[in-house]
């Protein structure tokens, strides 16, 4: 009995915190998503319109499709670019290449800096007069393709994802790379009476082994690129300049609900509304790539 | 000693009553944070006058501001006295009846500011002002003094002029504009501050009776020529943010900067040396009248809530009155919206001649009130211009047909 006091003494205070800072947000934001909004003022019920509105009515729909277009560009694009790099990495560092406690720290170092840090760092990189990009390009005669990296749609949204790529890269890194530490040696010994072949190894053994770790890193992976926010918002600004070319979802959430200084009124409504898709979106999608990756997994 | 006491007892209750009176707090929000000092003068001026009525002047960043007020308002708490939105901005807080609405009654000074002023701090519903103006901002043409005489050039009075001293600097090694156009609501800002000559007067006109629309010769004709001077912009200028763009001109790296009038205390900020001027963009005859674009910028508001309401009035007041306008117009280099206010600061007063001849900042003043709002889609479509992914003909289409989404008079 003293037991079972002194648990849910110790349960009662974080569930109370989760519940008043999560659960009660996002039901909330469920709800407001069934009004009407005045301004500020809560109006009357409209049912699912707000829905309809931003899925299917214009202006809105256009924005959607775009926003929502780039979010899946920028999952595929860092599943190569952060994931798929984050592997190699791991396993050079893990094959200790020659230099392998320096990358080790270097490739992790930039995972402790904030977004906002990142983000200011790069916009000066990838500054069109002064940044060390355009600078070096023309420093060994590539001024030809020295650019204005964030004013172009072609290469806007690219500059973020290799910004992106670039700050994130050692959180995958160091994820496989504890996975592949675990592999028993045995196993390894194993093949290496079979075949010398690199190849053969991360194919057949190294891959399906560090499993558990890809399920993780994909996972977050998916949640991370269709919450994206702060780099965008750092380097394009809160309207996905230039002319919507890095718009993605959370952005475009953020104006709609709380409003930009050059749009119209805000709209609690839709605004909520595109919430609550998002979160659903999420929740749903990454419950499955979890459930999907979790049945590969291999128990050594 | 009875009477002693009862005495001590009436004493303390008329101290207790008298108490809560001598020590109004009002609270007063902003998004100056950069004029926190100033405001504080402003403030010890009212005090010295009013006391028992202290303000507490609180600022907060400009781009969450709206979201922080709307946050404090819906939740039944906020400030007393606030920094209002202009327009659009206005609307939405006032829509939800937040704001205590100002009259010729509570504030009387209200009476003398111009219908302009009034209208952007008004609902256009009920055509009620919900707050006292403060000031004025004009998008026009700011140049280095000292780099327009050192290569021997002055004002230009024509469009053709005005290609010749950008190329006479561009020869020189100087940088013609400034100006870079990543930052959205730049792109704005450069239509209104170079473009509102071209368009005329006469196309706002025909404009707001209906009689055109954006895909007008006249606006195609202003984008035109606006496509054709960027050409003097900075190399990579689509790529080139605002605060770069404000250091290019400060630094004296280049001689123009198309911008609003509160450029000018920005840039005296940042370079105490420079030497400013300003000019209205010319038209293509010397005779074409030269016109800036102008939109009033934010007003002081009252809380419909507030518990201090005869101390928050006051307050409003004060900041309705001449002697605040002079002080802000000195203290803050920007053009108050008190009328009858003389300017020390000699730009200051050139801006206010300026705004003689003016055209409404179109967009801000008129398009904010619907989804997609005219600013978004102008910002939006000049960085396509001038990227070169639009014409300026499909600019002016792209901006009727999404503005026909809820603007009557555009739609068929």
């Amino acid at each position: 009995m003293a037991r079972r006091l002194w648990i849910s003494a110790l349960i009662v205070p974080p569930l109370a915190f989760v519940a008043l800072f999560v659960v009660y947000p996002i039901a909330s934001a469920f709800a407001y998503a069934f009004f009407q909004w005045h301004g500020l003022a809560r109006g009357e019920f409209v049912g699912f319109a707000n829905f309809y509105k931003v899925l299917f009515t214009q202006p809105y729909m256009e924005w959607t499709v775009n926003a929502f277009l780039h979010n899946v560009l920028v999952f595929f694009a860092l599943m190569v670019l952060q994931n798929g790099v984050g592997f190699l990495l791991a396993y050079c560092l893990w094959r200790e290449l020659p230099g392998a406690a320096f990358h080790r720290i270097s490739v992790f170092l930039p995972v402790v800096l904030s977004t906002i840090i990142v983000g200011f760092l790069w916009k000066l990189f990838l500054h069109p007069l002064f940044g060390v990009v355009n600078i070096s390009l023309r420093g060994v005669g590539l001024g030809s393709l020295a650019q204005p990296w964030l004013g172009q749609d072609s290469t806007a949204l690219w500059a973020l994802i290799a910004a992106n790529a670039w700050h994130m890269v050692g959180f995958p890194t160091l994820v496989f790379l504890a996975g592949m530490q675990r592999i028993p040696g045995e196993i390894l010994d194993a093949v290496r009476m079979e075949t010398e072949s690199e190849w053969v190894k991360i194919s057949k053994i190294v891959w399906p082994l560090v499993a558990p770790s890809a399920t993780v890193v994909f996972t977050l992976l998916f949640v991370g690129s269709f919450n994206w926010f702060e780099l965008p918002y750092v380097m394009a600004g809160l309207d996905g300049s230039p002319h919507g070319a890095t718009d993605v979802l959370g952005l475009y959430f953020y104006r709609t609900a709380f409003g930009n200084q050059s749009g119209a009124a805000q709209d609690f409504g839709a605004g909520s509304a595109l919430a609550v898709l998002i979160f659903l979106f999420i929740a749903i999608v990454a419950g499955f790539i979890t459930f999907r990756l979790r049945a590969r997994e291999i128990q050594i | 000693m009875k009477k002693l006491v009862l005495s001590t007892i009436a004493a303390l209750g008329a101290l207790a009553t008298a108490l809560p009176a001598a020590a109004q707090e009002l609270t007063f929000w902003s998004w100056r944070q950069e004029d926190k000092a100033q405001y504080e003068k402003f403030i010890d001026a009212f005090e010295a006058k009013n006391p028992g009525i202290t303000v507490k002047f609180e600022a907060f960043e400009a781009t969450n501001y709206n979201t922080i007020l709307s946050t404090a308002l819906a939740g039944g708490s906020g400030p007393d006295v606030m920094f209002a939105r202009a327009y659009g901005g206005l609307e939405t807080v006032a829509s939800g009846g937040y704001l205590l609405p100002l009259d010729k009654d509570n504030v009387p000074a209200l009476a003398n500011f111009a219908p302009a002023a009034l209208a952007a701090e008004s609902m256009r519903s009920d055509k009620t002002t919900y707050a006292v103006p403060f000031a004025s901002q004009t998008m026009l043409v700011i140049y280095n003094k000292d780099v327009f005489e050192k290569n021997g050039i002055s004002e230009p009075q024509t469009w053709d002029e005005l290609v010749q001293v950008s190329e006479k600097l561009k020869a020189a090694g100087i940088m013609p504009f400034a100006n870079g156009t990543a930052t959205a609501w730049q792109n704005e800002v450069v239509v209104g501050g170079i473009a509102s000559t071209i368009m005329g007067r006469a196309f706002y006109d025909d404009l707001m009776g209906g009689k055109a629309d954006f895909t007008d010769k006249r606006y195609v004709e202003a984008l035109t020529k606006l496509k054709e001077i960027s050409k003097y912009f900075p190399d990579g200028f689509i790529g080139l943010d605002y605060a770069s763009a404000q250091q290019l001109f400060s630094s004296g790296m280049a001689g123009m900067f198309v911008g609003g009038s509160y450029e000018l205390s920005n840039f005296k900020k940042q370079n105490p040396d420079i030497k400013l001027g300003i000019f209205a963009t010319p038209g293509l005859k010397a005779e074409d009248e030269k016109l800036v674009a102008q939109y009033f910028d934010g007003g002081y508001a009252v809380n419909a809530k507030t518990a201090n309401k005869e101390a928050a009035l006051k307050f409003v007041n004060f900041l309705a009155s001449q002697e605040f306008g002079q002080m802000f117009a000195d203290g803050l280099n920007n053009i108050s919206a008190v009328p009858g206010v003389t300017f020390r600061n000699e730009l200051l007063g050139e801006v206010a001649e300026l705004n003689k001849h003016s055209i409404p900042y179109i967009m801000l003043v008129h398009f904010r009130y619907g989804e997609p709002s005219g600013s978004v889609l102008l910002q939006s479509e000049i960085q396509k211009l001038l990227s070169g992914k639009a014409t300026p003909e499909e600019v002016g289409k792209n901006l009727t047909t999404g503005l026909a989404n809820w603007y009557a008079p555009f739609k068929k």
